[in-house]
């Protein structure tokens, strides 16, 4: 006998994107760090800005309005369009 | 699937369980002997005896061709139906047939009976086999030695617990409870951010277990979870314990039988368990929102499988709990709150309001940590043995969350880091400012439980305001 049963799910296949080459170097490359509002993740930035400026980067400041909510889309794009790469950075 | 073609000349729908069909039989009889006749029989293939039967018992012809009642009469041209006699009428049946006389002896006229292929136990199941939903959704065929249970399980659809098989007929009947389209969409569900329509919400509750009737509350629910304010997303993602859950208030309490007394939060009853397990089932299969994946709690708790009660409005002191919300009175709503397990204030002596409501501080005073303040919200469920408290004394609402807002001011001296040999704590700046545990707003007061107990409880929240969640109101729309 066959049953047939709804699919509960988005249906979605999850279509695999592949990634960015990694930069060969970042000296003279744009990097963003985005903060992502919570507790002392701009001590963990101030310091990762400091290495990659001796690196010869150029370093761009972002943040996220809360740390609960994904960024919103102009944050986004405004980093994708201005950034060579992107570190996200956690806290606590 | 195409409707059967209908044979030319009269076509005749009857089945042996019709007092009308039986009394007509002699006359079909009658009829085949002078015209083309066709008879359709929907329960007995060797009824009525003498005429030449077509075997209807799978209602394939009688249901596409709208057959409502038998015995039914048609004058077919060229597969067109031209002609039709419900019941038995002499006179249709005679000019309908273009025959002088026809049935000596019957009487004028007798209604006839429903026809099968709309018998309300069938309907679904007939929809279904001849292909007439619009369901949507992807159609997912088991094997025939494959358990259905066990298939669901191996799909990823479960919480852990077993599922009711999202058959085509439940999801049409679950479809009954709203006037909704199946094709509308409810909500932009995280953290997939995926459309998600009324039948993909239908197909989840009834996985859930919900009745038809509960629908309308797991739409207002799912509706309210995916606003920015209540921000399902991050409740789903966090590392607390919390999980949506869901307090109705109105009329629809009553109607669908859910339960707002005694094991107010425990089990025991189907449209509070399963409500909130379908709008958790959504989160799970629409969302794509799983444990250990996206949902990244340290703990959890056993509420993230369904958490839903009704408010005791009837025995309630004050007004429900959504119309301190802003809803008007009557109006059925559930409220949204980012919730962990509920956590029982005992007090058996208090008699007199400031008493108790001194209790109720120092219990939520210790919320998440008692050198923590402003940063999340609570459920004050009162149990009607502490409503009676306030009720004799004469405390409204306001009065009552006047009273802890007093009593919850906190020094900063005690809050600072270090403070009481614990390094939790606020910044030293704070340490001559008096603080607040609660934002303005941050305690909803909820009446339920059983009647007896002189007990409380408090549902502790998630990060609260517009940095987290914030509870939102939603009205219930059938």
């Amino acid at each position: 006998m066959t049953r047939v049963l709804l699919d509960p799910s988005s249906e979605l296949s999850p279509t695999s994107r592949p990634r960015l080459p990694r930069l060969d170097s970042v000296d003279g490359r744009r990097v963003g760090l985005l903060d992502i509002s919570k507790p002392r993740g701009d001590l963990f930035l101030d310091r990762l800005e400091q290495r990659l400026r001796e690196r010869g980067a150029e370093v761009l400041r972002f943040r996220k309005p809360t740390f609960t909510k994904p960024a919103p889309l102009d944050l986004r794009q405004e980093i994708a369009s201005r950034c060579d790469a992107v570190i996200e950075a956690l806290a606590d | 699937m195409p409707a059967p073609r209908l044979p030319d000349g009269l076509v005749a729908f009857v089945k042996r369980d019709c007092p009308t069909c039986a009394l007509v039989a002699p006359v079909l009889v009658e009829l085949a002997a002078e015209r083309a006749l066709s008879v359709y029989s929907q329960d007995d293939a060797s009824f009525p005896e003498g005429v030449e039967v077509l075997d209807d018992t799978d209602l394939e012809a009688s249901w596409h061709h709208g057959i409502e009642a038998v015995p039914t009469l048609l004058r077919v041209e060229d597969g067109v139906e031209k002609e039709r006699a419900v019941g038995w009428h002499r006179a249709e049946w005679k000019a309908l047939c273009g025959v002088p006389e026809l049935g000596a002896g019957l009487p004028e006229f007798r209604p006839g009976c429903g026809s099968l292929s709309v018998d309300p136990d069938r309907a679904l199941e007939l929809a279904v086999r001849f292909g007439a939903t619009s369901l949507r959704s992807r159609r997912v065929e088991l094997a025939s030695r494959e358990d259905e249970f066990e298939a669901m399980f191996a799909r990823g659809w479960s919480d852990g617990l077993p599922l009711v098989p999202p058959s085509e007929e439940r999801v049409l009947a679950m479809l009954e409870g709203t006037s909704r389209a199946p094709d509308e969409v409810v909500a932009i569900v995280p953290p997939d951010l995926v459309e998600c329509s009324v039948e993909k919400v239908a197909i989840n509750a009834v996985m859930a277990g919900c009745l038809p009737e509960y629908l309308p509350v797991v739409l207002a629910a799912l509706e309210a979870a995916c606003t920015d304010a209540f921000n399902v997303h991050g409740l789903l993602a966090t590392t607390m314990p919390a999980g949506p859950v869901i307090v109705v208030n109105g009329p629809i309490r009553r109607a669908i039988g859910m339960n707002s007394g005694r094991n107010v939060f425990g089990q025991g009853n189907r449209a509070n368990m399963t409500i909130g397990r379908a709008l958790q089932l959504v989160v799970r299969n629409v969302g794509g929102g799983r444990p250990g994946d996206v949902d990244r709690a340290t703990h959890g708790n056993p509420g993230k499988l369904s958490f839903c009660f009704a408010e005791d409005e009837e025995g309630s002191p004050w007004e429900p709990l959504s119309v301190s919300l802003g809803a008007a009175p009557g109006t059925s709503t559930v409220t949204l709150f980012p919730g962990e397990g509920p956590r029982c204030v005992v007090d058996q002596l208090s008699r007199d309001p400031e008493s108790l409501a001194r209790s109720f501080a120092v219990n939520l005073r210790t919320l998440h940590h008692p050198k923590l303040v402003l940063a999340f919200d609570a459920i004050l469920a009162v149990g009607p043995e502490h409503a009676r408290v306030f009720r004799q004394a004469g405390w409204s609402r306001e009065r009552l969350l006047g009273r802890l807002h007093e009593l919850l001011q906190i020094p900063g001296r005690e809050l600072v880091r270090g403070a009481g040999g614990i390094a939790e704590g606020l910044p030293e700046g704070v340490a001559d400012a008096t603080l607040p545990k609660f934002r303005p707003g941050g305690i909803l007061l909820v009446h339920c439980g059983g009647e007896a107990g002189l007990f409380s409880a408090i549902i502790g929240g998630w990060a609260g305001g517009s940095i987290g969640s914030q509870p939102v109101l939603r009205e219930v729309r059938t």
